[in-house]
C-alpha cells in the first residue's frame, strides 16, 4: 500500500515555556480536502508549518509520502508540495505573470504558466504589477505559485482571511478542482462555513490539540438531533434557571445577549418550549430557530465560540 | 507536459533586475545622485588657471616709441595691461588693482611695485621681459618653454573615484542586506524556503545582479568623467573593474551580515547608516584622510571604503594596476570573505 500524504505522531512544539502544539496524531489519505479548524492561536499554523518543513517540531514524527524532513529527502518533498503561507507579500514590482514564472522555474516538473493563469482566472491581469492587485487577486496569485510545481499535496494557511464572499468562492473553486483532479489539500481556517463547504474531513483544534475529527456531517450529527431556539428579552433575565427548568430544553447558553435553548429537533419540542416561555411570562423577541453548525460543535466542545480570540 | 524549460537562476536574476529598474527612486540614488554630486562639486572646486600679472602703464612723457611699447604690452598674452593717468595710478597700485606700474619717460621707463604685495615682483619681471624683448633684446642662450597639465592632479580627479567608491558602498549595502531584510519581513524568504529553489542560486542571483549594475554604474561615471572633465583611467579599465568588484564584494559581505537575521526594516536602516556614516567622513571621499592625525592613518586604511577609494584613485590617477594595489585588494577581499562566512553561519530564511 502506498504511503499516505501526511502521517504524524506525537507532534509537539514548544516556544520558550509555551506549548503551541501539544501532541498531535494525524493521518490524511490522498485525494481529500482536509481542514484544520480552530480559533486564532489554536496551533493550526504552527502545525502546518511543521508539516511543510518550515518549523522543526520539539518532538514527534512527521512523514509526508512516507518520508521525513531532514533525512535527505527535503528537495524531493519540496518538489511534491505546494504552499500558500498566511499573508505572503510577493514581489511588488513584478507582474502577475513574472511572479508565477519565477516560482514555476524552481520546479523540475509543473504546470505551464498560461495554464496556471487560467486556473486562477488571472489571464486578464497577467501584466499587472503585484502591488496593484486586490486582496483576492493577490491570494489567487499566491495560490498559482503554490500550484506551479503541480504538487501532490497542497497546503493553504488561512487562504481566504479578509476576502469578500465572491473572492472566497473563486478561490474555493480552484481548490475543489485541484482536489477533484486527485490532489490532496490541507487547509487551515477559522471560518466554519469554509470548512463545511470545502472539506471532506476536519480536525477541530483548540489549545494545541485536536479535540474532534470527522466529516462536517458526522461532527454536526455528534451533537444529536438538536435544534436551537434563540431570542432576546426586553429586560435581561436575572438568571438562566427559569429557562433551564423548561421542559424539552436540554441546555441553555447566553451568547452575546441572546438566549439559546437546545432542544430536540422536532416541531413538538419547539411548541413545548414556546408555550413554556409563555407560562413563565417571558416574552421572547426576535425569536429564531436553527439547526447545528460546526460553530455549535466547537461551542459544545470548548464552551466558547470559534470567532473568539484564544488567549 | 511540454513547455520551455525555465532556468531558476536566470529567472531570479531577471526578478532582481526588474525590481531594481522599476523603482525610480533607487535608480536615481544609484545613477542620478552621484552624477549630480560630481557635477556640483566638480564645478565648485574647478581648478582655475593661475592669475596673470596686471600691469598699469603711465605716460609721464608720451612718444611714438612708448606708445608702441604700450601696444606690445597690451597685446601680450602673459599679462593684462591698462593705461592709467598719474593721479589714479598710485591708487590702483595701493588697492592692488594692478601689480606693477610702468612709467614711460624720455629716458626709458621706471617700474614701481608695492613692497607689501606678493605678486609685485613677478609682475615686474614679466613687464621687464616683455618690454626688453620688444625693444630688441637678444637672449644669449637658446631656450624653449612648454606648459603642461599633469593628469590626475585636479580636485575633480580626486573626487570622481571617491564618489564612485561611495556609490559602490551605498548600492551594495542597500541593494543586498536591506533588500534581504525587506524580503524576510514580507515572508518572501519563507515562501522561497518551501520551494525546491537551490539556496546558492538565490544568493548568487544577488551577486550577479549586483555585478551587472556595478558595471553600469562604473560605466556611467567613467564616461561622465571622460566627457566633461577629460579624465582617463590611466591604469586601465580592467583593473578598475576588478577593484570595483572587490569593493562591491566587501560591502556585500558586510551587508549580508546585517541582513542575515534582522527582520525589521528600521533596525536594518539603522545598522546600514551606522556602517556608512563613519566611512563617509574618514575614508577620504571628499578630502584626503592625510589631514587626520598620523596615528589614525593605519586604522583608517583598514576600512573597506578607504581601501576601495585608494584603489580606485590608484588605477584612475596614478596608473597603477592590480599588482601595485595588493594591500587595498587584500583589505577588500578580507572584508568580503569574513562577512560572507559569518553570514552563511548566521543566515535565517525565516
Amino acid at each position: 500500500m502506498s504511503e499516505p500524504p501526511i502521517f504524524c505522531q506525537g507532534l509537539t512544539k514548544k516556544y520558550d515555556k509555551k506549548l503551541a502544539v501539544a501532541g498531535i496524531d494525524l493521518e490524511v489519505p490522498p485525494g481529500i480536502c482536509f481542514g484544520l479548524l480552530g480559533p486564532n492561536g489554536a496551533g493550526k499554523t504552527t502545525t502546518v508549518e511543521m508539516l511543510e518543513g518550515l518549523n522543526h517540531p520539539t518532538s514527534g514524527t512527521i512523514r509526508l509520502f512516507g518520508k521525513s524532513w531532514g533525512a535527505g529527502y527535503d528537495q524531493e518533498l519540496r518538489e511534491r508540495i505546494g504552499v500558500q503561507l498566511q499573508q505572503t507579500e510577493l514581489a511588488d514590482k513584478l507582474t502577475v505573470e513574472e511572479v508565477i514564472r519565477l516560482f514555476r522555474s524552481f520546479y523540475d516538473r509543473g504546470r505551464p504558466v498560461d495554464d496556471l493563469l487560467r486556473a486562477v482566472a488571472l489571464e486578464e491581469e497577467r501584466n499587472q504589477r503585484f502591488h496593484t492587485l486586490s486582496g483576492g487577486q493577490k491570494q489567487r496569485v499566491a495560490l498559482a505559485t503554490a500550484l506551479a510545481g503541480a504538487p501532490d499535496l497542497l497546503f493553504l494557511d488561512e487562504p481566504t482571511t479578509g476576502l469578500d464572499p465572491r473572492a472566497r468562492q473563486l478561490l474555493w473553486e480552484v481548490v475543489e478542482r485541484f482536489r477533484d483532479d486527485g490532489g490532496t489539500v490541507v487547509i487551515t481556517t477559522h471560518y466554519m462555513e469554509e470548512a463545511a463547504a470545502l472539506c471532506d474531513d476536519i480536525a477541530i483544534m483548540d489549545g494545541g490539540k485536536i479535540i474532534a475529527r470527522g466529516s462536517p456531517r458526522a461532527l454536526i450529527d455528534s451533537l444529536g438531533r438538536v435544534q436551537f431556539v434563540e431570542f432576546e428579552t426586553e429586560v435581561p433575565l436575572p438568571d438562566l434557571d427559569r429557562l433551564r427548568r423548561l421542559s424539552a430544553v436540554t441546555h441553555v447558553d447566553l451568547l452575546r445577549g441572546r438566549y439559546r435553548l437546545t432542544t430536540d429537533r422536532s416541531l413538538e419540542a419547539l411548541s413545548t418550549v414556546i408555550s413554556g416561555l409563555a407560562g413563565e411570562k417571558i416574552e421572547p423577541r426576535g425569536l429564531t430557530t436553527k439547526i447545528a453548525t460546526l460553530d455549535d460543535v466547537f461551542l459544545a466542545l470548548t464552551g466558547k465560540e470559534l470567532g473568539e480570540e484564544d488567549s | 507536459m511540454s513547455e520551455e524549460k525555465l532556468n531558476p537562476l536566470v529567472e531570479l536574476v531577471l526578478a532582481r533586475l526588474r525590481e531594481f529598474y522599476r523603482e525610480p527612486a533607487i535608480v536615481f540614488w544609484v545613477f542620478g545622485f552621484p552624477l549630480l554630486m560630481a557635477v556640483g562639486l566638480g564645478a565648485a572646486f574647478r581648478s582655475k588657471p593661475p592669475e596673470l600679472p596686471r600691469i598699469g602703464v603711465v605716460m609721464v612723457e608720451e612718444s611714438t616709441e612708448s606708445l608702441e611699447l604700450f601696444e606690445k604690452l597690451k597685446a601680450h598674452p602673459a599679462a593684462i595691461t591698462e593705461m592709467y593717468d598719474r593721479g589714479s595710478a598710485d591708487r590702483a597700485l595701493s588697492r592692488a588693482k594692478v601689480d606693477v606700474l610702468v612709467l614711460f619717460d624720455a629716458q626709458g621707463y621706471e617700474t614701481v611695485i608695492d613692497a607689501t604685495q606678493e605678486k609685485g615682483a613677478r609682475a615686474q619681471l614679466e613687464a621687464r621681459d616683455i618690454l626688453q624683448t620688444a625693444a630688441g633684446r637678444k637672449d644669449p642662450l637658446p631656450e624653449r618653454h612648454s606648459r603642461v597639465t599633469k593628469p590626475g592632479s585636479r580636485y575633480v580627479d580626486f573626487l570622481i573615484p571617491g564618489i564612485l567608491g561611495m556609490n559602490i558602498m551605498g548600492s551594495s549595502l542597500w541593494g543586498v542586506g536591506y533588500n534581504l531584510v525587506v524580503a524576510r519581513k514580507r515572508k518572501l524568504l519563507r515562501r522561497y524556503g518551501v520551494t525546491p529553489m537551490r539556496r546558492p542560486h538565490f544568493l548568487l542571483s544577488y551577486f550577479i545582479s549586483r555585478s551587472l549594475f556595478l558595471v553600469l554604474e562604473l560605466g556611467v561615471l567613467v564616461l561622465f568623467g571622460k566627457l566633461f572633465f577629460g579624465m582617463t583611467v590611466q591604469g586601465g579599465l580592467l583593473s578598475l573593474i576588478v577593484i570595483a568588484i572587490l569593493g562591491a564584494a566587501a560591502f556585500a559581505g558586510i551587508s549580508l551580515v546585517i541582513g542575515a537575521r534582522i527582520s525589521n526594516t528600521e533596525t536594518a536602516n539603522g545598522w546600514t547608516n551606522l556602517v556608512q556614516m563613519p566611512m563617509w567622513l574618514l575614508s577620504g571621499v571628499f578630502f584626503t584622510y592625510e589631514r587626520f592625525p598620523d596615528f589614525l592613518h593605519a586604522p583608517i586604511r583598514l576600512l573597506p571604503l578607504t581601501a576601495l577609494v585608494d584603489g580606485l584613485r590608484g588605477v584612475y590617477n596614478d596608473g597603477l594596476t592590480l599588482t601595485g594595489l595588493l594591500p587595498e585588494a587584500l583589505v577588500l577581499a578580507a572584508w568580503g570573505s569574513v562577512g560572507f562566512v559569518i553570514a552563511l553561519r548566521t543566515f535565517r530564511w525565516q
